[in-house]
């Protein structure tokens, strides 16, 4: 029988417990999984960035030792496109489109060309890993090579390659948001204005496991069991089922296990996995495929990837008077799941930044590339954003010779709560954006800084401060408005509570972890809510056979839609038990409460009746209330009425080597705003990432394509420049706590903040260093060696 | 063609014929069936698949598995023993040094090196020393305290002893 508890979960960093079975190498990830008779698969790709395929021969690579069946793209008939999950049109009433989106096709094996380098045309199925490799190398390819163009801004210049016959001049959609004319008579007032193109270059999320699947079609059920390293398993299978295979969606069971990270790039539909299912509904048999690394660089969906011409207007005293951007989004060759909401509601929607601003009008164009797919990556669009507006602030700084943080304070939005209106359709929840300046500033000493660097600047080092006033938008709803903006997807969360008879309780969330802790966070939030030890209490996620439905973890959204959720679910629950308390106490519903693990008689503490014995009068119901139903579990679909916007404010020190350009970051702090926190160790560790992949995109990181050839420079981790351990110092984290009015739990969401954040800091930091040497921007990260040393050579010999 | 192996995992005997090009860690996952070594790259950067050869950290995606043919291996399912966790497991998960845990096995093997060579590290020890392999979870900032938590706990039990 369960016990009771009053033990306050809800706040406390207690240690994961996920972690036991990871760190004793127990962890059950897909690649792990054998199956009897399974075959693995092999992809034949393209070597060629863009080309017309003229033959593909696969008589030799059949008659290889081990190979089960070799399929094309034409084998695969009644198969239709991936899917694009968000419809930019018009017609369909989306707000602030000028050109519709060209929804181009991007089948499973491309038939008719190859649009970039990896695109698979075929796939070989044998008894081994191996032999399936060595037969792919056997696959004879006819092509017809054509002209590519890799580069965003010259994509839709006149002449470039036409990608897709659907997108006359390869521009995918063109969408505004903002006053253009009210902008236009900002810019015509102002006193100062600055001017800088700024680039966000294309990243490659690499969680550290690769993609994988495991597809198992059992004939005498009919059945087909698909296990893959997915962020959504329950997305997977809705858009594999509706709109690729055609197959019934309650016949599928889409289960994916541990998984190693995801980022954003595990969110989408690919390829492989429906081919591997599609495959084994062919032979009967299961299908494994696992990418390697340099696969993951050429078929994971790419993040950012943005040309901006960004404008600040200023009046003389440091108003920001209006803000136009102009970017051009590159969407890669294929429209991924959700590609064009990225550069669009979550980019254009967070121009307003923590600031009053005059005016904004901001206009997107997105293009097709002959390059890998871009969809969202940690922070989707609200990085972008915030790197636009936190270096055009900076800039504007600079340009009034005013200190950057002086400029940030005149102009924030003072504290609110209720709601506050931005000129880029968004409301903000909850905020209080000089709170978390301040605090930071406080941790930071920032006069002393100051002191420090004028005094180092005499020795000749250059040490630079570079700040971020951040703001994001997590748990993105109303479905509702997510519909009206384009969405083909509902943006709730579902949570299923079961209490056993015993009392014990097992929860089934349509979130997913994939690192974020999850059975730790909602067990907590669990059994501080009923007053139960959090060992009697289990989480279970990433399982379509097991779980209603679910939209799964990406945006920051599992605490706040699957917590909240899962709070419906309990506040259900304890519902029916006080109809079952009230009738073993002989009270009145309405009379009894809950507290501390049992219901009692409001004002009679004596007169109560433990959860574990209501639980198990639920299902042996002997001594029962008339007309109520046995059992004690209970299902709730939670869709928020508006998205939360954490914020927060960060400061990076760096110290450019002169001579080298090599910049190294000495220190960094954080202070976040996410709203009520469920599990600080937990919230922390994401911020700590987060900060490391922002850190690594200003300084390190980017995807790079050879313009001539179409090749991925960058196609492994010798030349992807990843984070290391020796780049990056310990993290001052620190927090101010403005709970959300927008669901109970008062949570944000905490798992994009660091991304978002770091990389303006860490640039306005090589900026603030550099100063002096007449170095005031960098259009392009990151800000290597050579770039940096660049940069001081071209003004120092002005 | 195929060559005989035999090798000892976790104290335990295994003898196989493989293909000479069979890497090692490919063996261990697929041939042996222990699956806590992981692969995350394919260029010997990411440490994932470290494990200990002999008592010294290798990527066991670095060999072939007939070139391992007489050693002794420790992988992470040979860390815990009789059920208790080795102080470098338990610092990883006092200290919260994983997320989705891929890194983990191949950052606690290397840790195992990195305290062999320095009982006592600095964080710069630590951080340079971890230089082979990747996280993308943790920023490596808890990695770091998990080991340094590892360091004080082995250098105590070292002097109960
Ligand atoms: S798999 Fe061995 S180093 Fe990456
Ligand atoms: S914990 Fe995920 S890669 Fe290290």
């Amino acid at each position: 029988m369960a016990t009771v508890t009053d033990e306050r979960l809800f706040g406390k960093s207690i240690k994961r417990r996920e972690d036991p079975r990871f760190i004793t190498g127990q962890g059950r990830y897909v690649d792990d999984l054998k199956l009897p008779g399974m075959t693995y698969a092999a992809f034949v790709r393209s070597p060629n960035a863009h080309a017309r395929i003229r033959r593909i021969d696969t008589a030799e690579a059949a008659r290889h030792p081990g190979v089960v069946a070799i399929f094309t793209g034409q084998d695969m008939t009644g198969v239709n496109s991936l899917p694009c999950g968000w419809d930019l049109r018009k017609e369909k009433g989306v707000p602030g489109v000028i050109q519709d989106l060209a929804i181009v096709p991007h089948m499973p094996l491309s038939t008719d060309a190859a649009r970039h380098v990896g695109d698979p045309v075929a796939v070989i199925i044998a008894d081994s890993q191996d032999a399936a490799l060595d037969a792919a190398e056997k696959v004879r390819l006819d092509w017809e090579v054509l002209a590519a163009v890799t580069a965003t801004d010259k994509a839709a210049a006149p002449g470039a390659p036409v990608i897709h016959a659907g997108a006359p001049g390869n521009v995918a959609f063109q969408w505004e948001i903002g006053d253009a004319a009210a902008t236009d008579a900002a810019f015509e007032q102002a006193a100062v204005t600055v001017k800088k193109r700024i680039v966000n270059q294309r990243l490659v999320a690499n969680a550290m496991e690769p993609r994988a699947c495991v597809a198992r079609y059992e004939d005498a059920t009919g059945e087909l069991t698909l296990w893959v390293t997915s962020q959504n398993p329950h997305v997977h299978r809705l858009l594999m089922c509706a709109f690729v295979l055609g197959i019934p969606e309650h016949k599928v069971r889409v289960i994916a296990p541990d998984v190693g990270g995801g980022f954003g790039s595990k969110i989408f539909l690919y390829s492989e996995e429906v081919v591997c299912s599609w495959v084994s509904r062919r032979l009967k048999r299961p299908v494994r495929w696992t990418s390697t690394r340099h696969e993951a660089y050429l078929t994971d969906a790419h993040g950012r990837d943005h040309v901006t011409d960004a404008e600040l207007a200023l009046s003389k005293d440091g108003k920001m008077l209006g803000l136009r951007v102009r970017t051009t989004a590159n969407l890669g060759a294929y429209l991924s799941t959700f590609a064009p909401a990225v550069p669009t509601f979550l980019y254009g929607t967070l121009l307003n930044g923590v600031y009053e601003i005059g005016a904004i009008h901001c206009h997107v164009s997105g293009v097709f590339t002959n390059t890998t797919a871009v969809d969202a990556y940690r922070g989707a669009g609200r990085p972008e954003a915030c790197y636009v507006l936190e270096r055009i602030v900076e800039a504007g700084a600079l340009a009034l010779r005013m200190d950057p943080i002086e400029l940030r304070k005149k102009n924030f939005i003072p504290k609110f709560s209720g709601a506050h209106q931005t000129l880029v359709a968004v409301a903000y929840d909850s905020g209080d954006y000089p709170a978390a300046t301040d605090k930071l500033l406080r941790i930071f000493d920032y006069k002393a800084f100051r002191a420090e660097q004028e005094a180092a600047r005499k020795q000749g080092r250059l040490l630079g401060v570079g700040f971020s006033t951040y703001i994001e938008a997590c748990s993105i709803a109303p479905s509702k408005v997510v519909g009206a903006l384009g969405a083909g997807a509902g943006l709730y969360e579902s949570a299923k509570v079961r209490v056993h008879p015993t009392g014990t309780v097992t929860v089934f969330t349509g979130s997913h972890s994939h690192g974020q802790g999850h059975e730790t966070t909602f067990a907590q939030l669990v059994a501080h809510e009923l007053g139960i030890p959090i060992e009697q209490v289990e989480i279970v996620h990433g399982d379509t056979g097991s779980i209603a439905f679910g939209m799964g973890t990406y945006g920051s959204r599992s605490g706040s839609v699957g917590g909240t959720a899962i709070l419906m679910s309990l506040n259900k629950i304890k519902d029916k038990g006080r109809q079952i308390a009230a009738h073993l106490l002989e009270a009145s519903p309405k009379d009894i409460e809950y507290s501390k693990g049992q219901f009692q008689v409001r004002g009679v503490p004596g007169k109560a009746v433990p959860f574990g014995a209501v639980a198990l009068t639920a299902y042996v119901p002997h001594n029962y209330p008339e007309g109520l139903e046995p059992g004690l579990e209970e299902t709730s679909f939670y869709d928020p009425s508006n998205f939360c916007f954490p914020f927060g404010a960060h400061a990076c020190v760096v110290e450019v080597d002169r001579e080298t350009g090599l910049v190294k970051v000495l220190r960094y702090v954080a202070v976040d705003d996410v709203g009520n926190v469920i599990n600080p160790m937990i919230v922390d560790g994401m911020v700590h990432g987060g900060i490391a992949q922002g850190v690594g995109q200003a300084l390190w990181e980017g995807a790079v394509y050879d313009e001539r050839s179409g090749q991925l420079v960058t196609g492994t981790m010798t030349e992807y420049a990843l984070p290391k351990a020796d780049q990056l110092p310990m993290y001052e984290t620190d927090r101010t706590v403005t709970p959300t009015p927008v669901n109970p739990l008062g949570v944000k969401g905490a798992g994009e903040t660091g991304t978002i954040a770091a990389t303006p800091a860490v640039v306005n930091a090589v900026v603030d260093a550099l100063v002096p040497l007449g170095v005031d921007h960098f259009e392009t990260m990151p800000l290597t060696p050579e770039r940096v040393w660049n940069a001081i050579r071209r003004a120092t010999t002005r | 063609m195929k060559l005989p192996v035999k090798m000892t995992i976790n104290g335990q005997t295994y003898s196989h014929e493989v293909e000479p090009r069979l890497l090692l860690v490919h063996y261990i996952r697929e041939v042996v069936g222990l699956t806590g070594t992981h692969i995350g790259c394919d260029t010997s950067q990411c440490g994932a698949c470290t494990i200990l050869m002999n008592g010294q950290a290798v990527k066991a995606c670095t060999l072939f598995t007939v070139q391992a043919d007489g050693a002794e291996f420790t992988t992470i399912e040979g860390m815990a023993k009789d059920g208790d966790l080795h102080p470098i497991q338990q610092g990883f998960w006092e200290k919260h040094g994983l997320q989705c845990g891929f890194c983990t096995p191949g950052m606690i093997l290397a840790a195992y090196q990195i305290l062999e060579r320095y009982p006592n590290p600095t964080e710069e020890q630590i951080r340079h020393q971890l230089e082979g392999n990747l996280c993308r979870c943790t920023g490596y900032h808890n990695i770091v305290k998990a080991i340094q938590w590892a360091a004080e706990h082995m250098q105590g039990a070292a002097a109960k002893k």
